[in-house]
Order: C-alpha cells, then sequence, then structure tokens
C-alpha cells in the first residue's frame, strides 16, 4: 500500500521528536484519546507539537487520529504527545473497551464477572446502535 | 482507493471520555478491505503511514545511515459514532505477509475481526486469519463478492479454511454500505455470543 502521490511529511520522523526514540511513558496507543489542556503554551515547543496541539484544539481525538492529521506516523506521535503529556499540555483518556484485562489502558478493574458483563453491554450497545443507523 | 488529502478539518469526539471500541479488517492484499473500512466510516476514512522498523532503530537506522530507504506501510483507519459515549473504530491490517512486524500494535485491544476472503485466491488471507487466530482474537470470515468470483460452496470453503464450527462464514459486497453495516452487525452478534461464553466460562 502506497501513499497518494505527492503527499510527503513536513518534517522527516526523525527529526519530529529531536531525536527522542521512546516515549516517556508506555500508557499511550493507538487508541488513547487526547485533550489539551488549557492554559498559555510555551514559546519553546518544536512544530510537530505545535501541529499536535492545533490539531487538537477544543477537541478530543485518538493518537492515532492526531498521527494521520499531522501525517506523522503513530509510533512518533506517541513520542510528540508523551513529552507533552509530561509538560502537563496534553491530558489522555483511557477510553478503548479491552477483550481481557491485561491491557496497560484499560479503564476497568479486575477481570472480574462485572468487567465481563460490562464488555458485553458495550457490545450489544454498539449492535443496536449499528442496527439504528 | 480512497484519496486522503493532506489537510483535513478533525473530526472532534463527541467527548473525550467515549468508550471505544477496535475491531480489525484482515485480510489479503487488494481483497477489499479498504473499501470496507471506507464504507463502513462516518468519517473519511484516514490513513497513516508506519515505519517497518520499530521507533528505536528508526532513528539509530536513520543516524547512521543518511540515505537509507525505509519502508512505510499505509494502515487505513474509519470511525463510526454509535452514539454520544460509544464509537467503534476499524482498522484495516496490512495485506502482504511481509508486514507482520506492524500487527502486535494493531492487533492490541482489538475485540473482534474481519477476516476478507477472495474466493479468487483464498490462500491469500489465510496468513492474516492464522495472525488473528494467534492472537485468540474472535473474528467472522466473509467472502467479498467480486463479479467474476466463481460460485463458491460454502461447506467447501469453511473445510478449506479449517473453520471452527462457531465461526461465521458470510457473503459480502465491500462496494455496498448496506452490505458493510450488515457485516459489522454480524460481527458484533459473534462478538457477544464469544464473550458470553467467556463469561459462563
Amino acid at each position: 500500500m502506497t501513499a497518494p502521490g505527492g503527499r510527503r511529511r513536513l518534517v522527516p520522523a526523525y527529526l519530529a521528536t529531536g531525536g527522542q526514540a521512546t516515549p516517556s511513558r508506555n500508557t499511550l496507543d493507538r487508541m488513547t484519546v487526547l485533550t489539551c489542556e488549557p492554559g498559555p503554551r510555551p514559546t519553546d515547543l518544536t512544530a510537530p507539537a505545535r501541529r499536535v496541539l492545533d490539531q487538537l484544539g477544543p477537541g478530543a481525538l485518538t493518537l492515532v487520529e492526531v498521527a494521520a492529521y499531522v501525517q506523522l506516523p503513530p509510533s512518533i506521535t506517541r513520542v510528540i504527545a508523551s513529552d507533552l503529556v509530561d509538560r502537563g499540555l496534553l491530558r489522555t483518556h483511557a477510553s478503548l473497551l479491552q477483550p481481557n484485562n491485561t491491557g496497560a489502558t484499560t479503564r476497568e478493574g479486575p477481570d472480574d464477572a462485572d468487567a465481563k458483563k460490562e464488555r458485553i453491554a458495550v457490545i450489544e450497545r454498539v449492535l443496536h446502535g449499528l442496527r439504528a443507523l | 482507493m480512497v484519496s486522503v488529502h493532506s489537510e483535513r478539518r478533525p473530526v472532534y469526539l463527541a467527548n473525550p471520555d467515549i468508550t471505544l471500541v477496535k475491531i480489525l479488517i484482515a485480510g489479503g492484499f487488494g481483497v477489499g478491505k479498504t473499501t470496507l473500512v471506507g464504507n463502513a466510516s462516518e468519517i473519511r476514512p484516514l490513513r497513516t503511514e508506519e515505519p517497518l522498523t520499530e521507533a528505536g532503530t528508526l532513528v539509530d537506522d536513520l543516524a547512521g545511515l543518511a540515505d537509507k530507504t525505509h519502508t512505510t506501510v499505509g494502515i487505513d483507519f474509519g470511525r463510526v459514532t454509535i452514539a454520544d459515549d460509544v464509537a467503534l473504530y476499524l482498522f484495516g491490517t496490512p495485506g502482504q505477509p511481509r508486514f507482520r512486524p506492524l500487527w502486535d500494535g494493531l492487533a492490541h485491544g482489538a475485540m473482534g475481526a474481519i477476516v476478507l476472503l477472495d474466493t479468487r485466491r483464498p490462500d491469500d488471507s489465510y496468513w492474516a486469519m492464522d495472525e488473528i487466530e494467534d492472537r485468540g482474537i474472535p473474528y467472522i470470515v466473509a467472502v467479498n463478492q467480486f463479479p467474476e468470483s466463481p460460485p463458491h460452496d460454502a461447506d467447501q470453503l469453511r473445510h478449506a479454511l479449517d473453520l471452527d464450527r462457531t465461526t461465521p462464514l458470510l457473503v459480502c459486497n465491500a462496494l455496498d454500505l448496506r452490505s458493510c453495516r450488515a457485516l459489522l452487525e454480524s460481527l458484533m452478534v459473534h462478538l457477544i455470543a464469544h464473550y458470553r461464553q467467556d463469561l459462563t466460562a
């Protein structure tokens, strides 16, 4: 699968993070929901970091959506977002329903019967929602 | 192929604490995954370009080899908002086995999968089925009906695929919006049964 012609990144992936290779926290993945924290924006942000904040604006998006909009790989976006969380400029929301409770981003408690029932209830809602569309 | 423009206005989630359900659309190269993701999605499908190497080695590689050409693979995904507090995300998996390294990240947290099959070359989707089975992700199989698809016998196909008795085998038309939605519904029905069984196990 190739990208549509003529499209290229504004910044090479390895420059976007200032050479940083691994995120400062491992709780972020493609499906982590991100929102901007209110308050003044520092002047020393990198261009990719500013683009991440600009894309989010007043709204909420998953990390993978931000990556697609700013045209950087999710792995690089994760490093940038992680740094912004550390600086108090981004907030993360662990929103992904997990097939079991081993994931780090889970919002559920222990994988007990209640968690399992909740999981089924969410999928039932999705089914009913799809039927209503 | 769905075109992706470089500058697009984000379609925000209804609220940051929305519950997200992730599913995979898998299958061989050219089987219709991108079409299905695009037709099922309410937002125009998005694409990320992912380097094949891990983030760490990417930086090291490029630092040492300025002219190194690195492979990237496009991952298409879409979203269906169910309600203000629930949304479904569909991720197309890479169609070729050489992009296997990306699967772990993509499959993480996936509640279920749809494996698309082209009866003209069903072998192309076998490895994708293996990837999903190895991870214990519940799935359904859907034959994407192309105009020139040969008629297939469902029982023979089940046998050839070595499908579990409980795994649904369906026919769809990825070009048709209603067919795509019906496929998503079928997956949810299967997932409910699967996770209910987990509850009583």
